[in-house]
C-alpha cells in the first residue's frame, strides 16, 4: 500500500516544475501549454490520492470536469496561438513584449 | 438526497444558456445586414435574465441540485447586476464592434456564456459549481480578448490573459483539493462546519487557504498579482475591456464571499493579515503607477487594481457591515467603470481608439455635455463628495474603523488622495487644454447617448437612494450568513 503523502508529494513536485516552466520559460509558447496542462494533471493527482484515502467519489467525479475543462482550455489556448502566430510570425515568449505590465 | 429534482431556482441561468445556444444558431441563417436581430434578442435575453433573477428574489436561501446550487439574496441582486450592466455593455458596444469588423453574432453568444458562467459563480454552493462557472467566465473571455483577430495587440494581450488566468484557476484548484483532502467534502457548508472543528493554526488548512487567496487575487486583480490587468485593459478591443472591467468584478466579489466567508470564515483571523497586505499594496501600487500612465485604457486599468484593494477592505474588516460596504462598494464601482470605459467607447470611431489621454484635450470645447459626463464620472471614480464614489469609499472605510484598523483607514485615505490627482487631470486636459489641430467631431448613435447620460448622472442622482442600496447590500450579505448557520 502506497502512502498517501507519496502522492501529494508526487502532486506538489509536478505542481512547482509547470509553475517553473510558465514563469522561467523564455522561448516557447507551447511550452507554456504544456505547463498549464501538468498543472492540472499535478492537481488531479491531489484529487484522486484524497479521493481513494477518503472513499469519497466526489473526488474522482471532479478529476472528470477538470480534464473537460482542461481539453476545452488548450483548444483556445492553441486557437490563440495561431493567431498570435499570424501576426507576429513568431511565438517567442520574449518577443511579446509590446505591452509592458 | 430528495428524489424530485428542482430546477425552479437555476430558471435565470438556463433560460440564458438556452437563448446563448438559440442566438448561436439563428445567426447562422441570417444575412449580415439582419445582424441586428441577434444583437435584439442578445439584449432581450439580458433583461429578461435580469427579470426573472428578481421575480425569484427570496431573502430564504433555497438550496437545490443536491445542494449544489443555492439561490439566495446574493445570488438574486448579483445577477440582476450582471445582467443589467451587461445590457447597457452590449448597447454601448455596437457601434465600436461594428466599425472594427467584430459585430458578429459570436460575439454576443461568447459574452451570454460569460453572463452565465457569472450566474452560476454567484449561485456556487459547491466547489465544483464554483470551478465551472469560472471557467466558463474566463473561457468566454479570453476569445473576447482574442475576437480582433488582426490585432497583434488584442493577441498579445489574450496571450498573456489565458497564460495567467490558467495558471489563477490552478491556484484555486490545488487549494481546493488540499481543503478536499481535509475536510472530506466539496460541499461549502459541510466545509465550513469541518474547518470550525479544525484548530486555526493547522498548517496544512492554512496551505490549503494561501492557494485559495492567491487564486482570487490572481482573478480580481490585485498586487502582487496584477500583472495582466493592465496589459488585457490595454491590448483587448475597448467593448471588451468594458465587459472585463466591469461584471466580472461582480462576480468575483460573490466567489470571496462564497470561499472565504461562506466557507473558511472560521480561518477570518487567518486570511485577514493576507488580505491587509494585497488590500494596501493594490490601493498604493494601483494610484501611484496610475500617475505615470499616459493610456486612458492603462490608466483605468490601474485605477482598477486599486478601486479592488479599497473592496477587500471591506471584506478584511470580518463583519456585517464590513462585507456589505464591500459589496456596494462593487456595485458601484461597476457602475463608474461602465462609464468610463463607455465614454472611450462614444468618443471612438472607425481607425480612432481615442484611448490615449491627449484625446481627451479640450473635450470641453468640442462638446460640453460629454466633457460633463466624464467629469461627474471621474470625481465620483475619485471619491469627491457628493457623488456616489465617495459613500461607497467611506461606508467601507467607516467599517474598518469600527474594528480598529485606523492605520489602515489613514494610509486608505491618503492614497486615495494621491489617486485623485491623476483623476483631477483628466478633468483638467478636458476644461484647461486647447483641443489638437484637426479632430474630427464626435458622432454617436441616439439610444448610446441617452444611455450614457442617464449612466453618468446616476452617480449624482442615486443618492436620496443610497439608504436602501445599502440595505439591500446587507440583507443580501446576511442571506449567505444566515444560510450557512442552519
Amino acid at each position: 500500500m502506497i502512502p498517501l503523502s507519496h502522492y501529494l508529494i508526487l502532486g506538489a513536485i509536478m505542481f512547482c516544475l509547470s509553475v517553473i516552466g510558465i514563469f522561467l520559460n523564455r522561448k516557447n509558447v507551447v511550452i507554456l501549454l504544456m505547463a498549464i496542462e501538468l498543472l492540472l494533471l499535478a492537481i488531479n493527482i491531489n484529487f484522486l490520492a484524497f479521493s481513494h484515502y477518503l472513499q469519497d467519489t466526489a473526488g474522482q467525479v471532479f478529476v472528470f470536469f477538470i480534464l473537460t475543462v482542461a481539453a476545452a482550455e488548450s483548444a483556445i489556448g492553441l486557437a490563440i496561438l495561431i493567431v498570435l502566430f499570424r501576426n507576429r510570425h513568431t511565438i517567442n515568449v520574449e518577443d511579446l513584449d509590446t505591452l509592458k505590465g | 438526497m430528495n428524489g424530485t429534482l428542482n430546477v425552479t431556482p437555476a430558471i435565470p441561468e438556463l433560460f440564458v444558456f438556452t437563448m446563448a445556444c438559440l442566438i448561436l444558431v439563428v445567426d447562422l441563417y441570417i444575412r449580415k445586414e439582419q445582424r441586428v436581430i441577434s444583437y435584439g434578442l442578445t439584449l432581450l435575453t439580458l433583461g429578461v435574465g435580469a427579470l426573472l433573477s428578481l421575480s425569484s428574489f427570496s431573502a430564504e436561501p433555497v438550496f437545490t441540485f443536491n445542494n449544489m446550487f443555492v439561490d439566495d439574496a446574493l445570488s438574486d441582486v448579483v445577477k440582476i447586476a450582471i445582467c443589467l450592466i451587461t445590457l447597457v455593455v452590449f448597447v454601448y458596444s455596437r457601434d465600436y464592434i461594428e466599425a472594427r469588423g467584430l459585430y458578429k453574432g459570436e460575439y454576443f453568444v461568447l459574452g451570454l456564456f460569460a453572463v452565465v458562467g457569472m450566474m452560476v459563480m454567484a449561485s456556487a454552493n459547491h466547489f465544483l459549481v464554483l470551478y465551472l462557472g469560472l471557467e466558463l467566465l474566463s473561457l468566454s473571455l479570453y476569445s473576447m480578448v482574442a475576437f480582433q483577430r488582426d490585432s497583434a495587440l488584442a493577441t498579445e494581450a489574450a496571450m498573456k490573459y489565458f497564460v495567467l488566468g490558467a495558471l489563477a484557476s490552478g491556484m484555486m484548484l490545488y487549494g481546493m483539493s488540499i481543503l478536499y483532502g481535509l475536510t472530506g467534502s466539496l460541499d461549502i457548508p459541510t466545509v465550513r462546519q469541518a474547518v470550525g472543528g479544525m484548530s486555526a493554526d493547522d498548517v496544512v488548512l492554512i496551505f490549503g487557504l494561501v492557494f485559495v487567496l492567491v487564486g482570487l487575487a490572481f482573478k480580481l486583480g490585485v498586487v502582487p498579482f496584477h500583472m495582466w490587468v493592465p496589459d488585457v485593459y490595454h491590448g483587448a478591443p475597448t467593448s471588451t475591456t468594458l465587459f472585463i472591467g466591469t461584471t466580472p468584478k461582480i462576480a468575483g466579489f460573490a466567489i470571496v464571499i462564497r470561499l472565504l466567508i461562506g466557507g473558511l470564515e472560521d480561518l477570518h483571523g487567518t486570511w485577514r493579515d493576507m488580505v491587509i497586505i494585497l488590500a494596501v499594496l493594490s490601493i498604493g501600487t494601483g494610484n501611484l503607477i496610475a500617475i505615470a500612465q499616459t493610456n486612458l485604457k492603462r490608466m483605468l486599468a490601474y485605477s482598477a487594481i486599486s478601486h479592488m484593494g479599497f473592496m477587500l477592505l471591506g471584506i478584511l474588516a470580518g463583519t456585517p457591515t464590513g462585507y456589505s460596504a464591500a459589496f456596494f462598494y462593487i456595485l458601484v464601482y461597476a457602475f463608474m467603470s461602465l462609464g468610463a470605459f463607455g465614454m472611450i467607447l462614444l468618443l471612438s470611431r472607425e481607425g480612432f481608439e481615442a484611448d490615449e489621454l491627449d484625446d481627451l484635450k479640450g473635450l470641453n470645447q468640442r462638446n460640453s455635455w460629454y466633457a460633463a459626463l466624464m467629469l461627474l464620472l471621474m470625481i465620483s471614480m475619485a471619491g469627491i463628495p457628493p457623488a456616489v464614489g465617495f459613500f461607497a469609499k467611506l461606508s467601507v472605510i467607516q467599517a474598518i474603523i469600527d474594528v480598529n484598523l485606523v492605520w489602515l483607514a489613514v494610509i486608505a485615505v491618503l492614497f486615495a488622495v494621491v489617486g485623485a490627482f491623476y483623476y483631477l487631470r483628466v478633468i483638467k486636459l478636458m476644461y484647461f487644454d486647447p483641443p489638437d489641430e484637426g479632430v474630427q467631431a464626435i458622432e454617436a448613435a441616439t439610444d448610446l447617448k441617452v444611455v450614457m447620460g442617464v449612466n453618468a448622472w446616476a452617480v449624482l442622482l442615486v443618492l436620496p437612494w443610497i439608504g436602501p442600496i445599502q440595505q439591500l447590500c446587507l440583507t443580501a450579505v446576511a442571506s449567505v450568513m444566515n444560510g450557512f448557520v442552519s
